[in-house]
């Protein structure tokens, strides 16, 4: 029964004719969707398509130009989230989301250890039990399969794919209701890439987490996302099923996306 | 719940129109006002040569395909769902409880062993690791795929035995409808008994299948009905 309420469930973010605009050039355009807990939805299309501009909106890190987003908020219910105060907005950002970015350099503090990265967000949300936090961070270094013994060492000293798994735990931590992820595969070689889309995959099971996830690499997209957002030149010219867009592709751009991709 | 004379899959008026437009706007018409009633027991076989259209009507049935006009209705929790016009995340939720997809060809990510693989279609619907592990450990049994390779991912494996793997993907838990896309093309004689087997204990348990067989015995051992799709050849 647990599948029909998941089916039914209110939604957890509201986008409705979101735009950007730099200037007279159009960013991302007239986009409107809505996703409820627990699915992952993938924005695909080519560098300079809009995806970054759409994601940047969408964690509330660039204000749109036109178009509301709400969402289903811890402390305040539904709400739009540019209508927040600006603190109570980092706040809901740091307590309902992750942010997972494609090079962990952007989301890691690189002076501070691993462990005390992993564990800074419960700080933030308010835990001061040095023992209780500590056990968590380990507990999540060993579920993003880390060595649990290297917690104090400076995230320098791990390679790519260890510091992306890092960034991953650090964002999962407080328990978020939505996770945005910007190509979080896309520097890593294609076996520690694997690694991490296994890992990924099942922990958005496992914690019925809901994924906005920004791609250019349809595999990723056939492998993580539940449903597709096809952008060209800042607009959705296609959305649905991953499997219906990425098998029966509708639009004139989308079957050249596809039909581009090389096989091995 | 719903009687059981009601059809399980209800194809009204179903056509399928591919336009390619980076090939100059090619059409290729494939069937047009097609329409097709399964019901439980039911095992159709999907029948003409190849090109004629039977994968994308399964595909199309499945979802997976968006057809140009028709409707696919499913008994979806006792209502009839079209699955042409369902949201995606309610085709997913017809997928997880309804409606099972065997393909000739295993399409799995890297790296899971696959007893986790088998295992998976019972997780997603909420059975308890311990005793999804030993439905597997069955299945796989059953389905005589040697124990050394159970922890191992099927990637490396022969194409009988990765097909052997989607199987017992499919039939570890009862889907009250199964669509079947050759499900046998790279078995041998006694492997195909089994799996003819694991069609025919589906059927008696009250599923409803659509199948597509290149293998004559096979076809005869499990239809009820063929269904010749090049009745509803669409003009070209």
């Amino acid at each position: 029964m647990n599948a029909i309420s998941k089916v039914e469930a209110a939604p957890l973010l509201k986008v409705d004719g979101l735009s950007k605009w730099y200037g007279h050039i159009p960013g991302c355009m007239d986009v409107s969707f809505e996703m409820r807990p627990g699915e992952v939805l993938g924005i695909v299309g080519e560098s300079g398509s809009g995806k970054t501009t759409l994601l940047n909106c969408l964690s509330g890190r660039l204000p749109p130009s036109a178009g509301r987003i709400e969402f289903d908020t811890r402390r305040f219910g539904l709400r739009d989230i540019y209508t927040l105060s600006e603190p109570d907005r980092r706040r809901m950002q740091r307590e309902d989301w992750g942010f997972v970015h494609q090079n962990p350099r952007d989301g890691l503090r690189m002076r501070v250890s691993g462990g005390a990265n992993v564990a800074e967000p419960l700080m933030n949300m308010g835990q001061r039990h040095y023992g209780a936090m500590r056990q968590a961070t380990l507990d999540w270094l060993s579920r993003v399969e880390l060595d649990t013994t290297r917690i104090d060492d400076k995230p320098r000293n791990f390679s790519g794919g260890m510091q992306q798994r890092i960034q991953v735990a650090r964002n999962l931590i407080h328990g978020p209701k939505l996770v945005f992820m910007d190509e979080p595969t896309g520097g890593l070689d294609v076996s520690v890439q694997a690694r991490l889309l296994d890992l990924l995959r099942e922990l958005v099971r496992d914690l019925d987490l809901a994924v906005i996830i920004v791609t250019h690499d349809m595999a990723v997209a056939r492998l993580m996302a539940d449903r597709l957002l096809v952008m060209r030149r800042g607009q959705v010219v296609e959305t649905g099923l991953t499997d219906q867009v990425l098998d029966d592709p509708q639009h004139a751009y989308t079957q050249l996306l596809v039909s581009s991709v090389l096989q091995i | 719940m719903s009687s059981p004379t009601k059809p399980l899959i209800v194809v009204e008026d179903l056509s399928k129109t591919f336009v390619l437009h980076n090939a100059d706007s090619a059409v290729i018409p494939v069937f047009s006002k097609l329409r097709m009633e399964v019901s439980a027991g039911e095992c159709l076989v999907l029948s003409g040569d190849s090109g004629v259209g039977k994968s994308t009507l399964m595909r199309s049935i499945y979802g997976n395909y968006s057809p140009t006009t028709g409707s696919v209705r499913v008994l979806h929790d006792g209502e009839y769902v079209d699955i042409t016009q369902a949201s995606p995340h309610t085709i997913l939720d017809i997928r997880r409880r309804t409606l099972g997809y065997v393909s000739q060809f295993l399409r799995v990510i890297p790296r899971i062993s696959t007893l986790r693989l088998v295992m998976e279609p019972l997780l997603e619907n909420g059975v308890n690791p311990a005793e999804a592990e030993a439905r597997a450990a069955k299945m796989l049994s059953a389905l005589r795929l040697p124990e050394a390779h159970w922890r191992l991912p099927p990637a490396t494996f022969s194409g009988g035995e990765q097909q052997r793997v989607n199987i017992a993907r499919s039939f570890i838990r009862q889907y009250p409808v199964l669509l079947l896309d050759e499900p046998t093309a790279s078995l041998d004689a006694e492997n195909r008994a089994i799996v003819v087997d694991l069609i025919q204990e589906a059927l008696d348990g009250g599923a409803a299948m659509i199948g597509i067989f290149h293998d004559l015995d096979v076809r005869d051992a499990v239809a009820t009905r063929l269904f010749p799709v090049a009745e509803f050849k669409a003009a070209a």
